[in-house]
């Protein structure tokens, strides 16, 4: 069945745009890769991808003049949004690689170096176990023991209560974060397999949820 | 925790995929994006392409060939040949590759290694390294596809990459490439010994205890193979079965897992009993919906 949403994956210049197409392509979505604000604009669904620095990261995303419109379709319209790795840490509030960086600020967090102090190997390259909470979205219909890959020096730091899952030895890395409308992942589901692609599809169904129940407002 | 590591090596030289015998010898495969395919299918945790074609004719790995392998492998896609500059680097990466390796360039011109880790950061940067065992133990390191002897030994090159900036090290052992007789497990151990870097091993897999072998040696985080993967079915998840098996903390997640097979001391699947085999007409797997 061919899918009339019309996903979004931002293309600033920064991360494997083409792999997260694929991936989605696997799972019956034409996503469009895309740094024109009007497509932004007109998504039901939005993928904030990233490999990177974060500093370089943000300015490429003001250079694009894309931070208006995310905002107005993210935090006015409420459309889906999943970040993938440095896309989750470009939610926070602000980081701390190579400095101090504003990010875009929708969640209430900041980005770290992973404490040196725990058993967590710096850069956390590899395939790991994440522990879910219990009602997590994006966890749907995934084993305990699946793994997903982990590629990065630097975690995020938030309140619990947004956190949907944590990997790491002790569980120190936030895995995965949601607040709203915002979805957030530190590993890379378009890297890991089957489970990432439960994942996506996690998310998938969520944006066709979300696009539904709009149009059902706007229709009343 | 994170896992040890099957890593799928596929060598491709003018475009076709290969086995590799001796560095000298090459067999004909098929299409890289169908070999890329099949061990993305069948659970590989990473995929390395190399084209061994590119440092002899002098050019750089196609990125044609790239796009179209990391769209049909969902996993972490690490790519070498011919990879001079950090243009070419760039070009790769925005091709879809999630690493690069350096193996002549390494030694060429070791400025590109920190010049990588600076832009990409050091979990991109895999140095390759081609070592052939000499008559009296010690090793030699060979660039350009194993036509140009260089006077560093393998350690030696390993510790300046790390000193570079390098996130891993891919040794790979010439004398045993295509052997089937199990990785060069002393010139591995000596690597891995030198560094602090994770190290992924090469050459000579012909069977699954041949992983087995190198993944106790402290610092080996990948286990790699070429030749091996090709021309037999779900050969790496049946290499996991084993090691899980044997107490290596693996990925083994997938649909298909072959846990309630038996091993042969050789690595091979045991037969299963008549009795369950005429059982399994009447078991009905479903497939996988994602």
């Amino acid at each position: 069945m061919a899918r009339v949403r019309n996903i979004c994956i931002i293309d600033y210049g920064m991360g494997n745009l083409t792999s997260v197409a694929s991936a989605l392509a696997v799972l019956g979505y034409q996503a469009q890769v895309s740094a024109d604000p009007r497509s932004v604009a007109t998504a039901d669904g939005l993928i904030l991808p990233g490999v990177g620095a974060f500093a370089e990261a943000m300015r490429r995303l003001t250079e694009v003049g894309l931070i208006d419109v995310m905002e107005r379709c993210v935090l006015g319209e409420k459309v889906p949004i999943l970040g993938i790795c440095l896309g989750m840490q470009l939610m926070a509030r602000s980081s701390s690689e190579h400095g101090f960086h504003r990010g875009l600020g929708w969640i209430d967090a900041e980005v770290d170096r992973i404490p040196e102090d725990t058993k967590v190997r710096i850069p956390h390259v590899g395939w790991s176990e994440v522990e879910w909470t219990p009602n997590a979205m994006l966890g749907r219909n995934i084993a305990p023991e699946a793994h997903f890959y982990f590629n990065h020096s630097f975690c995020m730091t938030c309140n619990d209560d947004i956190v949907t899952s944590s990997a790491g030895e002790d569980s120190v890395v936030v895995a995965a974060i949601a607040k709203d409308n915002l979805q957030g992942t530190q590993f890379h589901p378009e890297k890991s397999q089957s489970n990432g692609l439960r994942l996506l599809r996690n998310f998938l169904n969520y944006v066709e949820s979300a696009a539904e129940n709009r149009s059902k407002v706007m229709a009343d | 925790m994170l896992k040890q590591r099957l890593v799928g090596v596929v060598l491709v030289k003018d475009g076709v995929c290969v086995q590799s015998i001796g560095f000298c010898r090459f067999l004909p495969v098929g299409s890289p994006a169908i070999a890329v395919e099949y061990l993305n299918r069948w659970s590989i945790d990473e995929i390395v392409m190399l084209d061994i074609s590119a440092p002899r004719s002098r050019t750089t790995i196609s990125e044609r060939l790239i796009a179209a392998v990391a769209a049909r492998g969902l996993v972490p896609l690490s790519v070498g040949g011919g990879l001079k500059t950090i243009e070419a680097v760039r070009e790769v990466v925005k091709s879809g590759a999630d690493r690069v390796v350096l193996t002549t360039a390494a030694v060429q011109n070791p400025e590109l290694i920190t010049q990588v880790a600076d832009r990409f950061g050091s979990q991109c940067v895999i140095v390759g390294i081609d070592a052939c065992r000499n008559d009296d133990g010690s090793y030699s390191t060979y660039i350009s596809g194993g036509q140009q002897s260089v006077g560093l030994s393998p350690v030696a090159l390993a510790q300046m990459a790390e000193a570079r900036g390098a996130g891993e090290i891919l040794i790979q052992a010439i004398h045993r490439d295509g052997s089937k007789q199990g990785y060069d497990l002393v010139l591995i151990e000596q690597v891995a010994a030198a560094v602090n870097i994770p190290i992924i091993a090469l050459g000579g897999v012909g069977s699954p205890v041949h992983f087995l072998e190198a993944a106790g040696i402290p610092g080996v985080s990948g286990l790699a193979a070429g030749n091996y993967y090709h021309f037999t079915e779900h050969t790496a998840l049946v290499a996991k079965a084993f090691l899980v098996n044997h107490a290596v903390s693996m990925r083994h997640d997938s649909y298909a897992d072959y846990r309630d097979f038996g091993f042969l001391p050789d690595g091979r699947l045991a037969k299963k009993s008549d009795a369950e085999l005429e059982e399994l007409f009447f078991v009905h797997y479903t497939d996988e919906v994602i």
